[in-house]
C-alpha cells in the first residue's frame, strides 16, 4: 500500500515537471522550427520542406544586420570587458582589506544596483549623458550598463575571491612578490573562472538590454539588436513571424556559443593546492 | 643564516591580546619550536617573525636588521604553510621556483636550481605536475623546496606536518630533522604537537595566553617544568599534579584524605622557598613513581583505578583521594596488584609549585 502510494506520487511529480517543462520548452521549440519555415505560425510543426528564406531576407534588412553585428557587439562586448574589469579588482579589494562596514557597503550597492540599471533612474541617468556629450554614443549605453551592472557582478565576485585562501597570497609575499604582481600571477590565475561567469552574464544583460539603449541612442544606425527586431513588424504593429524567428534565432546564437565556449575553457575545474 | 631577536613583541587583534609581551632570541642556525595549545599566540609570533602581521609594540630584529615594520619581502626569509600553499594553476616547477622567478632569476637558472633542491627531496620526477596530482606527502615536500629554493637567512614552519597522516608525519619528521642538521638553518617551528617539538627542536618554547610560560632544551622543558601549564601540557601522559599542603617544620606533605608523606630528608632542598603553606601542587611524572602492594617508608596509599598496556609498558592509573595519580611501569608482564597499593614518588625528580602555578626552587 505505502509503496503504491509513493509510486503514484513520483508519477505525479514526473508528470508535473513534464508539464512545467513542456510550457518552457515550446517556445524554444518554436524558435528552432519556425525560422525554418515558409509559412510560420504561432505553433510549433516541423517544416515539411525546410527553407532558409527567412534568413536571406533578414540578411537584405541592413538596419537589423548592423544593429545585431555590430551595434550589440560593440554595447555588450563593452559592457562585458568594463565590467569583468572593474568587478574583478573591485571585489579583490573588498575581499582583501579591513574595511568597517565592508558587508553592509555591498548590500546597500547590491539595492542600488537595481535602481541604476532600472527606469527609475531613467530621467536622471539622461541627462548626466547629455552633459557629458554621451547622447547616441555607445560609449553612453556601455557606461550606463556597467553601472548598473557592477554592484551584481561585484556581489558575484566576491564569493569567488573569498573562496581562494589568503595563505596563496601570504606564500606569495614570504616568496617576495609585491601586490601588483601578486594580483597577476597568483590571484587572477585563481579568480578566472569568476570572472568568466561574471563576463558572461554582463555579455547576457547587455546583449538584450532594449530599455537604456532605445533612451540613450538617437539614430538608427547605433541601435542595437533589441530594438532592430521591431524593423520586422508590418505597418500595422504586428509581428511578420518567419521573419521576427528568423532574427531572433541569429540573436540568441553569440550567447549560446559564448556560453558554450567557456564552458569548455573554463568547466569550472579546481586543481586543490591546499590540503584542508 | 641569521639569529632573530624578539623585543617585548605585544600583538592585539582588537580586544583580543594574541600575543603578549613576548621577547625571544633564536640564535644562528637555531632550530626553536614554538609550542602551544590552539590560540596560544604561536602561529601569530611566527607570523609577526614573517611580517605578516605587525606588532602594536616591541621590536623585531633579524641579523642585525630591524624589521618590525617592513613587508615581507625586505625580510629575506622563507615559511613553509600549514596547507602548503601551492598554487594550484602552477606546475611544481614554477610553484617551487615562484620566489627566484620573483627575484628575477632566468628561466634556465631557475630551472636547474629547482631540479637540484627537488631532486634532492625525492620529487624532481614531479615537477611537470600540477600540486593537484600529487600526493599529500609530494605536496608537503614541494612546500619545503620553495621555501629552500633561495637560500633565505630564516625559515618559518607553520605546522607543516598537521596535514599529513600518522605514517606521513613520522617520515617527514625524520626528514626535516636530517636537513635542518645538514643545511643549519635558523628555523622557528610552530606546532602544537609536543613530540615533533621535542624531536625536532634545539630549544621549545611553550606558549599559552600569548605569553612564553618556558623556554628551554626539550630534555629540561620536559623533567622540570617551570609551572603547572607546562607540567600539564606536556608529556603523555602529562605530569601529575596533585594539590597538597606543605608542613615545613614537621616534614609533612599532606594530602587529600589525611594520606602524609614525609619529605623530611628534603627539607634541606625545598627549606629555602618552602614555608608552610596551602595551595600548593605537587608535580611527579608517571615513570617516577615506583609503586608497590605494601607499605614501604615514604609512600602514600592509593586504589587501583584501571591498568592499561601501552605495548611495551604499562599506565598504572590509581587514585588519591579523588585524584587520579598515573604510573608508567616498564616490564613485559602485566603488572600484579592489590587493590590497595602506595605510590613512593622519586623525590629527586618531584617538585612543588606555588599557588599562581609556579616551581619553587
Amino acid at each position: 500500500m505505502r509503496n503504491y502510494e509513493s509510486t503514484f506520487s513520483k508519477l505525479l511529480l514526473v508528470l508535473f515537471s513534464l508539464a512545467c517543462m513542456a510550457f518552457f520548452a515550446l517556445p524554444l521549440l518554436w524558435l528552432l522550427t519556425a525560422p525554418f519555415t515558409p509559412m510560420t505560425t504561432l505553433s510549433v510543426e516541423i517544416p515539411d520542406n525546410p527553407t532558409l528564406d527567412n534568413f536571406r531576407t533578414v540578411f537584405k534588412n541592413e538596419f537589423a544586420i548592423r544593429a545585431l553585428f555590430r551595434n550589440n557587439l560593440i554595447i555588450a562586448g563593452g559592457a562585458m570587458l568594463s565590467v569583468a574589469a572593474v568587478a574583478t579588482l573591485a571585489s579583490y579589494g573588498l575581499s582583501r582589506t579591513r574595511i568597517v562596514g565592508r558587508d553592509i557597503l555591498v548590500y546597500v550597492l547590491m539595492l542600488f544596483s537595481s535602481v541604476v540599471g532600472g527606469t527609475a533612474a531613467m530621467v536622471p541617468l539622461f541627462l548626466l549623458a547629455y552633459h557629458l556629450k554621451l547622447i547616441d554614443t555607445h560609449v553612453g549605453v556601455i557606461l550606463v550598463m556597467t553601472g548598473g551592472l557592477l554592484p551584481a557582478a561585484i556581489f558575484m565576485m566576491r564569493d569567488f575571491v573569498d573562496s581562494i585562501p589568503r595563505s596563496y597570497e601570504e606564500a606569495a609575499l614570504v616568496c617576495g612578490a609585491g601586490p601588483f604582481r601578486i594580483f597577476r600571477d597568483i590571484a587572477f590565475p585563481l579568480v578566472r573562472p569568476g570572472v568568466a561567469v561574471v563576463a558572461i552574464w554582463a555579455f547576457v544583460n547587455a546583449w538584450g538590454a532594449f530599455l537604456i539603449p532605445v533612451v540613450m541612442l538617437r539614430s538608427p544606425e547605433n541601435m542595437p539588436a533589441s530594438v532592430a527586431l521591431y524593423s520586422f513588424y508590418s505597418e500595422a504593429g504586428t509581428p511578420v513571424h518567419t521573419l521576427v524567428s528568423a532574427y531572433a534565432f541569429l540573436y540568441g546564437l553569440p550567447v549560446l556559443v559564448l556560453y558554450l565556449l567557456v564552458n569548455w575553457r573554463f568547466g569550472f575545474r579546481f586543481f586543490g593546492g591546499i590540503k584542508s | 643564516m641569521a639569529k632573530i631577536q624578539l623585543e617585548n613583541i605585544t600583538k592585539k587583534f582588537g580586544e583580543l591580546t594574541a600575543v603578549n609581551d613576548v621577547s625571544l632570541e633564536v640564535s644562528d642556525g637555531e632550530f626553536v619550536a614554538l609550542l602551544g595549545p590552539s590560540g596560544c599566540g604561536k602561529t601569530t609570533t611566527l607570523r609577526l617573525i614573517a611580517g605578516l602581521e605587525v606588532p602594536n609594540e616591541g621590536r623585531i630584529l633579524i641579523g642585525d636588521k630591524e624589521v618590525t615594520k617592513l613587508p615581507p619581502r625586505e625580510r629575506d626569509i622563507a615559511m613553509v604553510f600549514q596547507d602548503y600553499a601551492l598554487y594550484p594553476h602552477m606546475t611544481l616547477l614554477d610553484n617551487i621556483g615562484y620566489p627566484l622567478k620573483v627575484r628575477g632569476v632566468a628561466k634556465p637558472d631557475m630551472t636547474a636550481r629547482v631540479t637540484e633542491v627537488a631532486t634532492e627531496l625525492q620529487i624532481g620526477d614531479l615537477l611537470e605536475r600540477r600540486p593537484g596530482q600529487v600526493s599529500g606527502g609530494q605536496q608537503q615536500r614541494a612546500s619545503v623546496a620553495r621555501a629552500l629554493v633561495h637560500q633565505a637567512q630564516v625559515f618559518l614552519f607553520d605546522e607543516p606536518l598537521s596535514n599529513l597522516d600518522a605514517k606521513l608525519r613520522l617520515e617527514a619528521r625524520a626528514f626535516l630533522k636530517h636537513l635542518q642538521q645538514e643545511v643549519g638553518v635558523t628555523a622557528v617551528y610552530v606546532t602544537h604537537d609536543q613530540a615533533e617539538a621535542m624531536a625536532l627542536a634545539d630549544r621549545i618554547a611553550v606558549m599559552n595566553y600569548g605569553r612564553v610560560m618556558q623556554l628551554g632544551h626539550p630534555l629540561d622543558v620536559y623533567r622540570r617544568p617551570a609551572n603547572t601549564f607546562v607540567a600539564a601540557f606536556i608529556g603523555s601522559p602529562p605530569m601529575n599534579l596533585l594539590p597538597c599542603e606543605v608542613d615545613i617544620n614537621a616534614g609533612k606533605i599532606l594530602f587529600e584524605g589525611d594520606r602524609v608523606l614525609d619529605i623530611a630528608s628534603y627539607r634541606e632542598r625545598w627549606g629555602g622557598v618552602l614555608k608552610n603553606g596551602r595551595d600548593i601542587t605537587l608535580g611527579v611524572r608517571p615513570e617516577n613513581i615506583a609503586i608497590s602492594s605494601t607499605e614501604v617508608p615514604g609512600s602514600i596509599p592509593s586504589r587501583v583505578y584501571v591498568i592499561q598496556p601501552l605495548g611495551g609498558e604499562w599506565l598504572v592509573v590509581t587514585q588519591v583521594g579523588g585524584e587520579l595519580v598515573s604510573v608508567r611501569l616498564f616490564q613485559d608482564e602485566a603488572p600484579e596488584l592489590s587493590e590497595n597499593v602506595w605510590l613512593k614518588f622519586d623525590l629527586d625528580r618531584t617538585f612543588l609549585y606555588d599557588k599562581n602555578g609556579d616551581l619553587l626552587q
